[in-house]
């Protein structure tokens, strides 16, 4: 058995002695040492689900988007319709290379036409702003302001109601994907109804200083409501049961919008944008490969970078897990296109060993109402 | 804590040798490292293993690891109950969480594994590194 430890030098977050007060297990993510789990993954996923955890997201990077040119900006950098985004509102888009493939995946929130927030993964932070910045037109300021904040999840069926006591004005009438500054247990924030769960949910911006406080607030403001303390393991079976893809797993510079089946972020009507052609030309064309949900027919979990074995050619696992909900192993993987129907049949090379596996519908959970 | 009658090898598993035969586990620092064990693949009995082999894997959640055995023999029996039920590594790993048993090949790789003071060290010092 060999045992992961985490690597010195890693970058931490306000809320680092928070998760070792907790008991946290740490772990390097990206090159910053976050918690993995607290009770454990099964645990946490099942509070999510069906009550209430917070997860420490402050690695996350954000970037504000000012100025006259701000929209045209947007519009020519990211793939879906800014213009389409009312104020208070947000959209999942992505920065894409010419070829259409992922520099990233991001959510878009709009203050007003000349004011935006980008969140973008941990990662791809500094690639990020390098390309945008690299990128953008004349009248659009990109500020990176990442380390100046901290980022809270609250997440599940519980959280609007828990929200709803900490909160003035109250954030629990939002809108799906939308967003307003509110004050959180006496803490400035931002509060936006998105997630990475499949849940219900809200995410919470503030300051650093703050997290702390604020993470306390609703650890014991939550004590009755079952509240839990969620890594990162946890957010991972979460996701995935929810279909949403991970950069750097699912989605890379290697893969198209269309092949990672996020063609509903694309709007080539909007006008030109960064990737448009290659997109066009590959819809015309048909996708060669299709990012598709599995499940295993033999025994095994197929993991990221498991090859597959499709009657049409080789795959690769691009994401897997023991999913806690369905109590079964599940996972995400890029197929030749033409064995990518659900109920097909390929093969995951499991160490050496070929285990049947089953292409099936996605989402692999979906929760029962939206708010 | 470790069980006194039980060696300990540096990859985290134990044995407890009962006459010619060893029963091979993984110790409760390996399970709690690991989180919830959700999958275990385990050989077939009469598999021959030198020691340092990998004789299967284990999976939580999060992770793949592989099982070495840390003697040599021939395997006489697997834990059918842990692979229905891997939780059972995390409930009581140094019990009802055992995986195989080996019919051993020789009783000179018993002496140069650690005991579980030694054992206690290591991990110790395994867990001031980070």
């Amino acid at each position: 058995m060999s045992v992961p430890v985490p690597q010195a030098s890693l970058r931490r977050t306000p809320l680092y002695d928070l998760h070792r007060e907790l008991g946290a297990k740490l772990i390097d993510f990206g090159g910053w040492e976050m918690p993995v789990q607290y009770a454990g993954i099964l645990e946490e996923h099942r509070a999510v689900r069906e009550r209430v955890g917070l997860f420490d997201v402050s690695h996350m990077g954000e970037f504000d988007v000012t100025g006259p040119g701000a929209l045209a900006c947007l519009q020519r950098l990211t793939p879906n319709d800014v213009g389409a985004l009312a104020d208070g509102r947000i959209h999942y888009s992505a920065f894409l290379t010419e070829k259409g493939t992922f520099v990233d995946d991001l959510l878009v929130y709009r203050r007003a036409a000349d004011s935006y927030l980008l969140v973008v993964n941990a990662g791809n932070t500094p690639k990020d702003f390098a390309w945008a910045t690299s990128h953008a037109g004349p009248g659009a300021n990109f500020t990176d302001r990442s380390a100046e904040t901290a980022l809270i999840a609250v997440q599940g069926p519980k959280s609007a109601a828990l929200m709803a006591r900490l909160s003035a004005p109250d954030p629990s009438d939002l809108p799906y994907y939308g967003f307003r500054e509110t004050t959180v247990a006496g803490a400035k924030t931002l509060v936006s109804r998105t997630g990475y769960t499949g849940e219900d949910g809200f995410e919470v911006y503030c300051r650093p200083e703050d997290a702390a406080r604020l993470f306390r607030a609703l650890l014991s403001e939550g004590k009755p409501d079952g509240v839990a303390p969620c890594g990162l393991g946890a957010r991972d079976t979460l996701r995935l049961e929810a279909k949403m893809a991970l950069y750097g797993n699912d989605i890379d510079e290697t893969v198209t919008a269309y092949e990672a089946d996020l063609g509903w972020i694309v709007k080539p009507k909007k006008g030109d944008f960064i990737g448009r052609d290659a997109l066009v030309a590959q819809k015309q064309a048909g996708v060669p490969r299709k990012l598709v949900g599995f499940e295993m027919v033999d025994r095994g979990i197929g993991r990221h970078g498991y090859p597959a074995k499709t009657a049409a050619g080789p795959g690769i696992v691009t994401s897997g897990t023991h999913s806690p909900t369905l109590g079964k192993p599940i996972g995400l993987a890029l197929l030749p296109a033409a064995a990518s129907a659900v109920g097909t049949e390929f093969s995951v090379d499991i160490r050496g060993r070929d285990a049947a596996a089953r292409v099936v519908a996605t989402p692999f959970y979906k929760r029962s109402q939206k708010p | 804590m470790n069980p006194e009658d039980l060696r300990y090898a540096d990859s985290h598993e134990w044995v407890r040798v009962e006459g010619d035969v060893g029963t091979i586990g993984i110790t409760d620092h390996a399970q709690k490292q690991l989180g919830e064990i959700v999958y275990l693949e385990l050989p077939e009995v009469g598999h021959m293993y030198d020691a340092g082999d990998e004789f299967g894997t284990v999976e939580s959640v999060k992770a793949v690891s592989e099982l070495f055995t840390p003697v040599s023999g021939e395997v006489v029996a697997v834990n059918k109950g842990a692979v229905g039920e891997p939780g059972i590594i995390n409930d009581d790993p140094f019990g009802d969480g055992w995986l195989i048993k080996l019919k051993l090949s020789t009783d000179v790789e018993i002496g140069k594994l650690m005991s579980a003071e030694a054992y206690g060290e290591y991990v110790a010092a395994e867990e001031q590194e980070k």
